[in-house]
């Protein structure tokens, strides 16, 4: 009989182990999902890890990493210090949308003037769309007790409507024969995000991603409010014991990971994706959920991870181009990742034993 | 009342660092109704649930009806026809109560068959009960009959009752002595888990006392003072305080007319607390746990904040602040519950050291953490509380409970507090480890502290209090000193008896 023994102490090595675990089996397992839609595994397995990497065409995909891991890392950090306090913001895809619609609104705004502070304002615009974005649940909850993951998840299909409502009407480009979506912003010299090195794929978000790495890994080792956040976490009424303020939390933490979702959309959206569209949002604030807990929460995991989640997004679109992959075998591959981690996650607090029967 | 029913003989049940039951031996015989008497962590639980089925003796043997006895799981000791009514109910309050009923029988019977036989059985035992009533909507004494009926739908033999009055009103508790009379005039055997004396010997037939997990003594209740039965529990040497009430000083904290509502659902307001605790002085409050402990320390602490005139520390009104502003000013407190609520248990002691030692031992600075300060910190405490770990940066999950104990008074005593209080500092900790924790308190107040010290341990109050008060119902009662009480007197003070109602108001 296999029985889980709980140890004295969460177990150090499994820590680090469990996230390469979870790796592995997700390749064996979608590696036979793979076969079984009549690829070969092995390839396909290689497509995803290996091509836009090292492959000829490497050069192209490369800066790509950079362009979908940023946002990725940037939410997901938010989203972590939440995370680790037990309050869950499932809906940065909306704040992720919001701080897209308002950064970019406020740059449209200035069209066609040209100055250094339009950037900037943009940024601060970007994280204010996505704060206020998460304020909503984090209000409710505070005021009214209402469940935040509910909330922010439903705000999401708000944000999508909006968007949509925008790219259609008020945002539309008037010189754009009636298209949908926004003018481009790249076209805009004031309101672009234009990669800083060129062919890097280096651009602001990244820049922004690194910091808010180091920015979460200061306070939660460091600091007291990032004592507070795992506190928080970890024994509820121990927190409060020591002082700390359950309302003030939700706000800070729903609050900061709204603002980095926001500031993360406004990147994409005036660098990358260069206009409001209805199809702007590619789920970046879904992933980045995943991203947070296969980074263990922790700041410098989750930069790994964002790569690694970049990387099967390429990947994945390369196998859906030369193999002929499936688009959702792709994002079940990707599920697949957070649903091993959180498996084999039990070998940090448990042992497994095989004991023997025990005798009534 | 022929013959003997359920036999115990020489059950022992030991848990790592504790003897739960030594030895224990005694007979229920048919129809009796006979009462397991003892303070809180004598052992009457872990006895009761060996009859149970919950679990397993290490040595010793029960026989019923001469047949060996020994049940593996509730369910077979309900098969042998023993039935339990436990403190804390376990009803769905969205169900009504015979979908309450039938989830926990084997083989239920069609719901209207079900009914009817609840309505019968409530009828004939005079506990009237609708059985389509939502269990949501019923009262305490109410939900605690589904539970009496559930277990008289099995026909017991032996009908079991842990602190059956502990939710009950006293009209509520009368009509329940009248069906429990009724059940023992038909030959059902009940055991009678209680610590009201005056209940067992309105009561039962005969009682057993436990203290310290051994039977101390058996006695007839209604031939035996309540004065005999508390010395028999409580021991009958109560220590007087080696301490003499000396160098007092003057008023550290004071109370006015504390009245705090409890924010769990089934937990105790404080109302109209008011005291006066001195430098120099412990005030032990004693009480039957949940009249309201927890909340006097959440109060104390800052978890409950008040209006600020209510609490009073050294001339400054602290009721509304937080525990954050209370430390600051010289207020520390140890809640009872160790791994959750005086510690957090994942994390290592130097991060339960910063906890709640942030601001009087300087381990911030602007916000940012001294980690360097807080391990001295926490090798401090580790040293000079004598907390067996292999070092500070262990979970406290990893630690004895003794020595978590230690650890967490100790943080709090060498803050050097002007007040500390503590509740329930020596639960559950292995006798040396609570006498080191005792000399701690006394060392404190010796000192200088005021200190108050919540627990329903007599003997340790009794052995470290200058005055002291106790709990009952969410109200304190008179402040008297300690030395000198007599045992009849301090179980007086802890409820129960009338009179005090009165008193109290």
């Amino acid at each position: 009989m296999i029985k889980l023994e709980k140890r004295p102490q969460p177990s150090q090595a499994w820590t680090y182990l469990t996230p390469l675990l979870a790796v592995v089996l997700t390749m064996v397992v979608g590696g036979a999902l793979f076969a079984w839609l009549g690829k070969d595994p092995l390839v396909a397995i290689k497509t995803i890890f290996w091509e836009p990497l090292f492959s000829e065409f490497a050069f192209y995909y490369r800066p790509q990493l950079l362009v979908k891991g940023a946002p990725l890392v940037l939410i997901a950090i938010g989203l972590s210090l939440g995370f680790r306090a037990g309050i869950w913001n499932i809906g940065a895809e909306g704040q992720y949308i919001m701080g897209a619609i308002v950064g970019a609104g406020v740059g449209l705004a200035f069209y066609p003037m040209e100055a250094f502070y339009i950037f900037p304002l943009m940024v601060i615009a970007g994280a204010f769309g996505g704060w206020i974005w998460a304020m909503i649940p984090a209000f409710l909850k505070v005021r009214f007790g209402t469940n935040e993951i509910l909330v922010s998840l439903m705000l999401v299909y708000v944000a999508e409507q909006l968007l949509a409502s925008m790219s259609l009407g008020l945002l539309r480009n008037p010189e754009g024969m009636g298209f949908p979506g926004s003018r481009n912003l790249r076209d805009y010299a004031s309101a672009h995000n234009a990669e800083l090195i060129t062919g890097t794929g280096m651009h602001w978000g990244v820049v922004a991603a690194l910091i808010a790495v180091i920015f979460a890994y200061v306070l939660l080792n460091r600091h007291m409010l990032g004592f507070h956040i795992r506190l928080t976490g970890e024994a509820p009424r121990a927190a409060k014991f020591a002082g700390v303020n359950p309302s003030r939390l939700i706000l800070i933490c729903l609050g900061t990971s709204g603002a980095l979702a926001g500031v993360a959309g406004l990147f994409e959206v005036s660098g990358p994706a260069g206009q409001v569209s209805i199809d702007f949002n590619v789920g970046y604030g879904f992933t980045a959920i995943i991203v947070a807990f296969l980074g263990r929460l922790h700041p410098v995991g989750i930069l790994l991870a964002g790569a690694l989640m970049a990387l099967t997004y390429i990947g994945g679109e390369i196998a859906q181009s030369k193999l002929g992959l499936p688009a959702a075998a792709i994002q079940l591959f990707q599920g697949m990742l957070l649903f091993f981690l959180l498996t084999v996650d039990v070998l940090t607090n448990f042992r497994i034993r095989l004991a023997k029967r025990e005798v009534a | 009342m022929t013959g003997t029913l359920l036999t115990l003989n020489g059950l022992t049940k030991a848990y790592p660092g504790v003897v739960a039951n030594n030895n224990v031996s005694f007979e229920i015989g048919e129809g009796e109704v006979h009462a397991l008497l003892g303070e809180n962590g004598a052992g009457k639980s872990t006895l009761v649930k060996m009859i149970y089925g919950l679990v397993k003796p290490d040595s010793g043997q029960m026989t019923m009806r001469g047949q060996d006895y020994a049940p593996v799981k509730p369910s077979a000791a309900r098969q042998a026809g023993v039935a339990m009514v436990f403190q804390h109910f376990s009803l769905f309050d969205a169900l009504n109560v015979a979908e309450n009923i039938a989830l926990g029988m084997e083989n239920p019977p069609k719901m209207g068959d079900l009914a009817s036989r609840i309505k019968e059985v409530s009828e004939t035992y005079g506990l009237p009960l609708d059985p389509y009533r939502t269990v949501g909507d019923l009262s305490a004494g109410e939900r605690q009959r589904v539970e009496i009926i559930r277990c008289l739908l099995q026909d017991p033999k032996l009908l079991i009752m842990d602190e059956p009055t502990s939710v009950l009103t006293p009209q509520e508790v009368d009509i329940l002595f009248e069906t429990l009379r009724k059940l023992s005039a038909e030959g059902t055997a009940i055991l009678y888990i209680s610590h009201k004396l005056e209940e067992i010997r309105a009561l039962c037939d005969n009682a057993t006392i436990l203290r310290l997990g051994e039977v101390v003594g058996d006695c007839v209740p209604r031939d035996t003072t309540a004065r005999d039965m508390a010395e028999m529990m409580v021991g009958s040497k109560l220590h007087v305080p080696e301490r003499a009430g000396g160098d007092i000083g003057p008023v550290l904290l004071e109370l006015n007319d504390l009245t705090v509502a409890s924010p769990a659902e089934f937990g105790t307001a404080l109302k109209g607390i008011s005291m006066q605790v001195r430098s120099g002085e412990i005030l032990g409050i004693g009480g039957v746990a949940g009249n309201g402990q927890d909340e006097l320390l959440g109060a104390l602490s800052g978890e409950l904040p008040t209006s600020p005139g209510t609490i009073v520390l050294e001339g400054q009104e602290v009721g509304n602040l937080g525990p954050v502003a209370r430390r600051k000013l010289g207020l520390l407190t140890a809640p009872e519950e160790r791994l959750g609520h005086a510690a957090a248990p994942d994390m290592s002691l130097i991060e339960n050291a910063v906890l709640t030692g942030s601001v009087r031992e300087g381990l911030e600075n602007k916000g940012f953490l001294k980690w360097g300060k807080a391990r001295s910190f926490a090798e401090t405490i580790i040293e000079k509380f004598d907390v067996r770990t292999p070092g500070p940066g262990n979970a406290a999950r990893s630690l004895s409970g003794g020595n978590l104990q230690k650890f967490v008074i100790g943080r709090e005593v060498l803050q050097r507090p002007d007040v500390l209080v503590v509740n329930q500092p020596t639960w559950g900790v292995d006798a040396a480890a609570a006498a080191d924790i005792r000399q701690s308190l006394l060392d404190l107040a010796a000192a200088g502290a005021a200190v108050i010290c919540i627990s329903q341990d007599l003997d340790e109050l009794m052995e470290i209090s200058d005055h002291f008060a106790a709990l009952n119902e969410g109200r304190l009662s008179d402040i008297r000193p300690a030395k000198g009480l007599t045992v009849d007197e301090i179980g007086l003070m802890m409820g129960g008896a009338h009179g005090m109602e009165v008193a109290h108001v």
